[in-house]
């Protein structure tokens, strides 16, 4: 029992410090200037910091490019790592292990640590600036064919024989019987590569110089790092708004996030 | 409130119609101009709206002005952007007067003298000081646009809970010394702010350092042709040991690296009674200091000194003529005394040229805030900001070594000398 | 797990035509796969072997010239040494506390979904935004660490400012934003020993510690290589935090190799010398690879 009372002091500790840097961030960007620092519990509210940070810089715009960033890099690793597990868990062809192994290299060296020669791609291919940069690199996502492949191993051969035997072609195979069975960790992968691209940071930090093209991290840093010096305030308000839309979608679906973390690293 | 007054005002501005229409009717010629803000301030609606109002004056012009974060940044991706090509390259930016090797050793600047064709007695308008960083192989590579230089901002509640007369600042470097020594708790129990004074120090504290450099008799700290730097004259080291000796010996400015981006805040906060800072500043303390504050120039030693600092307009060599005309006409107008006047209200930036202070917008805004002329007023004792070949590189070793001595890894002396060599072997293959 | 497995398993034989099929199900990932992540590798080799072009100067083949000079390249040495230890203090510690909080949030306690979601927050904050709210924490004078230690009547610490502590003060962050992170795998094994198993023990008389270094941790083996490798790469890729904290300084003593390239090729636009750096990260990482595949090898019977 004592025991027990032990792990939860220790659990709830760690929670709490965990925490900190969060509810510090919420304290500063809630309250006026004034208070950033002082921890007044009288100290009065105010969302003016929200509203500087957001006339400040375009939020607005950077939102939206997160999202068509993260909707397009996700729509597409979808499409081309099924299609890839697919052969990778049914087909037997020339150069399978070879073409395997080359796709595994990914897992270890991302194309953001390339950055140099990338960006060189990215220029040559007359991207630079163009949201589809940010994503592109990503496409081909060697942990998304790596996870699907061995789900898709799991699926009974019987059913797609089953598919086969109606006259079914590879494609309609993958979409009728695969795709279905492997939602859930078709939504894993999604969960994993949308918090992924959100929180990216130095490649589209490289490849995006506009207003038009720059995601939420970016816009952020850009913003916080003005040579007149910082406002705690504006600052945790900004950064609080760039994670709230991932945040918020966590704390309320809490236990599908975590579970399907779980089942994306799991497999 | 100025900013309408002034939009009227340019609209029949003079210098519009002492130039010659660029444009044929019909055809709209697009100019991209990347842009740094490093103020407070809203100036990404300044800018759009001088972009707006150029427009209304030139209709056959389009400035986009593209937000392109801190200096650095503006650079990194100005550079970035024209080895990338694609539309929208900049054919313009405003980017650190010192960059100016950079871009030249890219082989993408267009000097202004090409743009004028003869007709550039303009330039002459300008503070010399401001066109010091502009020049280079008997031409001018960039037009004064967002400049600064470093003054002395002091919290007057904390002089007169010390006994100090709130309404001067320190004079020379021992005096700055004695002032914050009576203005740090630990020497003085009963002073109101932790620290006497802050000189940022982290980020590119070469160029808080310069006006030590310059006070204490080094002018530059590099030849104007970029080729040698001076980081191991005994003037330099003398300004270092007296920058080190305030946190370590005097113990009268916080150890080690000092923040750049929190020190207005720790002044904000008390924790620092004095600070060096730029007066693109300005408007930030006057909006949040909670206490009255003073400006002042900088202190000085064996003469006055400051360096320059800020940003130029530079025009890209992916311009047609059409485009570069375009973008002259785009100079000379915002840098006419009227846009320049409210320019430097709206930031806190300098005013670049004295027609500017001539006009009555910022006369009357300076009967109403005497402050905003202390930069001005130091300008006559002002040195060109350090500018190398490689300029980031040879900036970068010179802040790692005063940062080395700041932290007391190394002597100043030890850490300059290295430096030297370092910038030496840098610029050797550029001395020919 | 996901173990990388070398070798596949065996799969019926399909008529001739499968082999166009599957090579037509691939393409599309290979020439992701070969554009943004095989060439650039390969060309990055290549391009450490020439110079870097100037306005005025052509890029021309130099050797192994940028190598030498990186030998002698005292940043480049520090960098390193700064990478290392910020892998050494960061891997054993994230991994170490990772699996403190999965088996804390294991045990039956009350409030275990909010000690899980609290360890979790983290992942998904981006690390640009939680970098800012740090340099909050790390602030000298009123900053919440000093603020704390003035409380217990110390004095304060410059963390940012000092070179002794800038690089911990990096470290920490990269510590509490992947914890959490490696928690849940180590949950998700945990959850997967059959609690029969531990039962056993139990019923033995086992005491607590003994049936987890006995039962536990054995089972948790591949949970724990896998988390390592996914560590190492953290510890050469997360670089984001020192656009915020300290951009490298005071003089680089908070440098990693990732911001060092970033600054080589993007600030001090020496494309060359950037990747003779990057063949450099990539061989440790390629070191690291070949380590966990031996190790896999040896040890997938715990699958």
């Amino acid at each position: 029992m004592t025991a027990n009372r032990l792990t939860a002091i220790a659990a709830w500790t760690l929670a709490g410090l965990w925490l900190a840097p969060l509810i510090f961030a919420l304290w500063a960007a809630f309250h006026p200037f004034a208070f950033s620092t002082r921890f007044d519990p009288f100290a009065p509210l105010t969302l003016e910091n929200f509203v500087s940070a957001w006339n400040a810089a375009p939020f607005a715009r950077y939102f939206l490019n997160t999202f068509l960033v993260i909707t397009m890099t996700l729509a597409a690793q979808l499409v081309i790592c099924s299609l890839a597990a697919y052969a990778f868990a049914r087909y037997r062809f020339l150069g399978r292990n070879l073409f395997f192994s080359l796709i595994l290299v990914q897992l270890l060296i991302m194309p953001n640590m390339l950055i140099v020669e990338n960006y060189r791609t990215t220029a040559a291919l007359g991207l630079v600036n163009h949201l589809l940069a940010v994503g592109l690199p990503y496409f081909a996502s060697a942990f998304g064919v790596f996870l699907l492949r061995q789900t898709f191993m799991s699926v009974p051969k019987e059913l797609e024989e089953a598919a086969r035997i109606e006259g079914a072609g590879p494609i309609a195979v993958l979409r009728r019987v695969y795709l279905p069975l492997a939602r859930p960790v078709l939504i894993a992968y999604g969960l994993v590569s949308v918090s992924f691209h959100w929180n990216d940071f130095l490649w589209p930090l490289i490849v995006t110089n506009t207003t038009a093209s720059r995601v939420l991290t970016v816009g952020l840093q850009v913003f916080s790092t003005a040579d007149q010096g910082v406002n705690w305030s504006v600052i945790s308000a900004a950064a609080l708004m760039t994670s709230a839309p991932l945040l918020l979608a966590f704390l309320i679906f809490q236990r599908q996030f975590v579970q399907s973390f779980m089942r994306a690293g799991i497999r | 409130m100025h900013r309408r007054n002034f939009l009227k005002l340019s609209g029949a501005s003079a210098v519009a119609a002492a130039l010659p229409t660029v444009a044929r009717a019909g055809k709209v010629i697009d100019l991209p101009i990347y842009y740094p803000v490093a103020v407070g301030g809203p100036i990404a609606k300044i800018m759009d709206g001088y972009a707006a109002a150029f427009h209304r004056a030139n209709p056959g012009i389009r400035v986009h002005p593209i937000y392109t974060g801190s200096y650095q940044d503006t650079t990194v991706k100005a550079l970035t952007a024209l080895h990338g090509g694609g539309a929208s390259a900049p054919k313009l930016a405003v980017a650190l007067s010192v960059d100016i090797f950079t871009y030249y050793d890219q082989g993408v600047l267009v000097p202004i003298e090409d743009l004028t064709q003869g007709d550039h007695a303009w330039l002459n308008g300008f503070y010399p000081a401001f066109l010091a960083n502009s020049r280079l192989k008997g031409k001018t590579w960039s037009v004064p646009f967002q400049r600064s230089t470093p003054v002395l901002y002091w919290n007057k509640t904390a002089f007169k809970s010390a006994g100090l007369d709130p309404d001067r600042a320190p004079a020379n470097w021992d005096e700055m010394r004695d002032y914050a020594r009576r203005l740090t708790r630990a020497h003085n129990p009963k002073s109101a702010t932790e620290w006497g004074l802050q000189i940022p120090s982290s980020g590119f504290p070469y160029w808080l350092f310069q006006g030590l450099a310059i006070e204490n008799g080094q002018t530059h700290l590099a030849a104007a042709d970029g080729t040698r730097t001076y980081f191991d004259s005994p003037e330099t080291i003398g300004a270092l040991d007296y920058m080190v000796d305030l946190s370590r010996k005097a113990r009268v400015m916080p150890a080690g690296i000092i923040n750049w981006g929190t020190t207005p805040q720790d002044f904000f906060k008390s924790r620092c009674a004095m600070m060096w800072t730029t007066t693109g500043n300005l408007t930030n303390v006057r909006k949040h200091a909670p206490f009255p504050f003073g400006v002042g120039m900088l202190p000085k030693h064996k003469r006055r000194g400051a360096p320059t600092g800020g940003g130029n307009l530079y025009v890209f060599t992916n311009t047609t003529a059409e485009e570069r005309a375009a973008a002259l006409r785009f100079i000379r107008w915002v840098t006419a005394p009227e846009q320049t006047a409210d320019w430097g209200m709206q930031t806190g930036y300098i005013a670049t040229s004295p027609a500017a202070w001539e006009t009555p917008a910022l006369k009357r805004y300076l009967a109403g805030f005497p402050a905003a002329a202390v930069a001005r007023d130091q300008l006559k004792y002002a040195e060109p900001e350090l500018s190398t070949h490689e300029n980031q590189r040879v900036t970068q070793v010179f802040n790692n070594a005063l940062q080395a001595a700041l932290t007391g890894q190394k002597g100043p002396a030890e850490a300059l000398k290295k430096a030297q060599a370092d910038a030496d072997a840098i610029l050797q293959r550029y001395r020919v | 797990m996901a173990v990388i497995a070398p070798t596949l398993p065996r799969v019926r034989a399909f008529r001739l035509g499968d082999h166009v099929v599957a090579w037509a199900l691939i393409a599309p990932a290979l020439l992701f796969l070969v554009v943004f992540t095989l060439y650039p590798a390969a060309a990055t080799l290549v391009q450490s072997l020439y110079s870097t072009p100037l306005a005025h100067r052509p890029s021309h083949f130099i050797g192994l010239a940028h190598f030498r000079q990186m030998i002698a390249d005292p940043t480049f040495r520090e960098v390193l040494a700064n990478n290392l230890l910020y892998a050494a203090g960061s891997i054993p510690l994230s991994v170490a506390l990772a699996l403190a909080m999965a088996l804390l949030v294991d045990a039956r306690i009350p409030g275990r979904g909010f000690a899980r979601m609290a360890y979790f927050t983290p992942t998904v904050l981006p690390l640009i935004a939680a970098a800012n709210i740090w340099l909050f924490f790390y602030t000298p004078g009123y900053g919440l660490l000093d603020q704390l230690l003035n409380r217990l009547g110390l004095p304060g610490v410059n963390w940012l400012g000092e070179p002794a502590t800038a690089l911990w003060a990096v470290t920490m962050v990269a510590i509490w934003k992947q914890a959490g992170f490696f928690m849940i795998f180590y949950l998700a094994a945990l959850q997967q020993i059959p609690p029969s198993l531990r039962e056993a023990a139990a019923v033995e008389g086992a005491s607590r510690w003994h049936s987890f270094r006995r039962v536990t941790l054995p089972l948790l083996g591949p949970t724990t290589l896998f988390v390592l490798v996914n560590a190492v790469i953290g510890a050469f890729s997360l670089v984001d935090s020192l656009f915020v904290l300290t951009q490298g300084g005071p003089d680089n003593a908070s440098n990693l190799l990732l911001y060092y390239i970033y600054q080589t090729a993007f600030q001090y636009w020496d494309g060359g010398y950037a990747a003779a750096l990057t063949v450099v990260l990539v061989a440790i990482l390629a070191l690291a690879a070949l380590a966990q595949f031996l190790f896999i090898g040896r040890r997938t019977h715990y699958r």
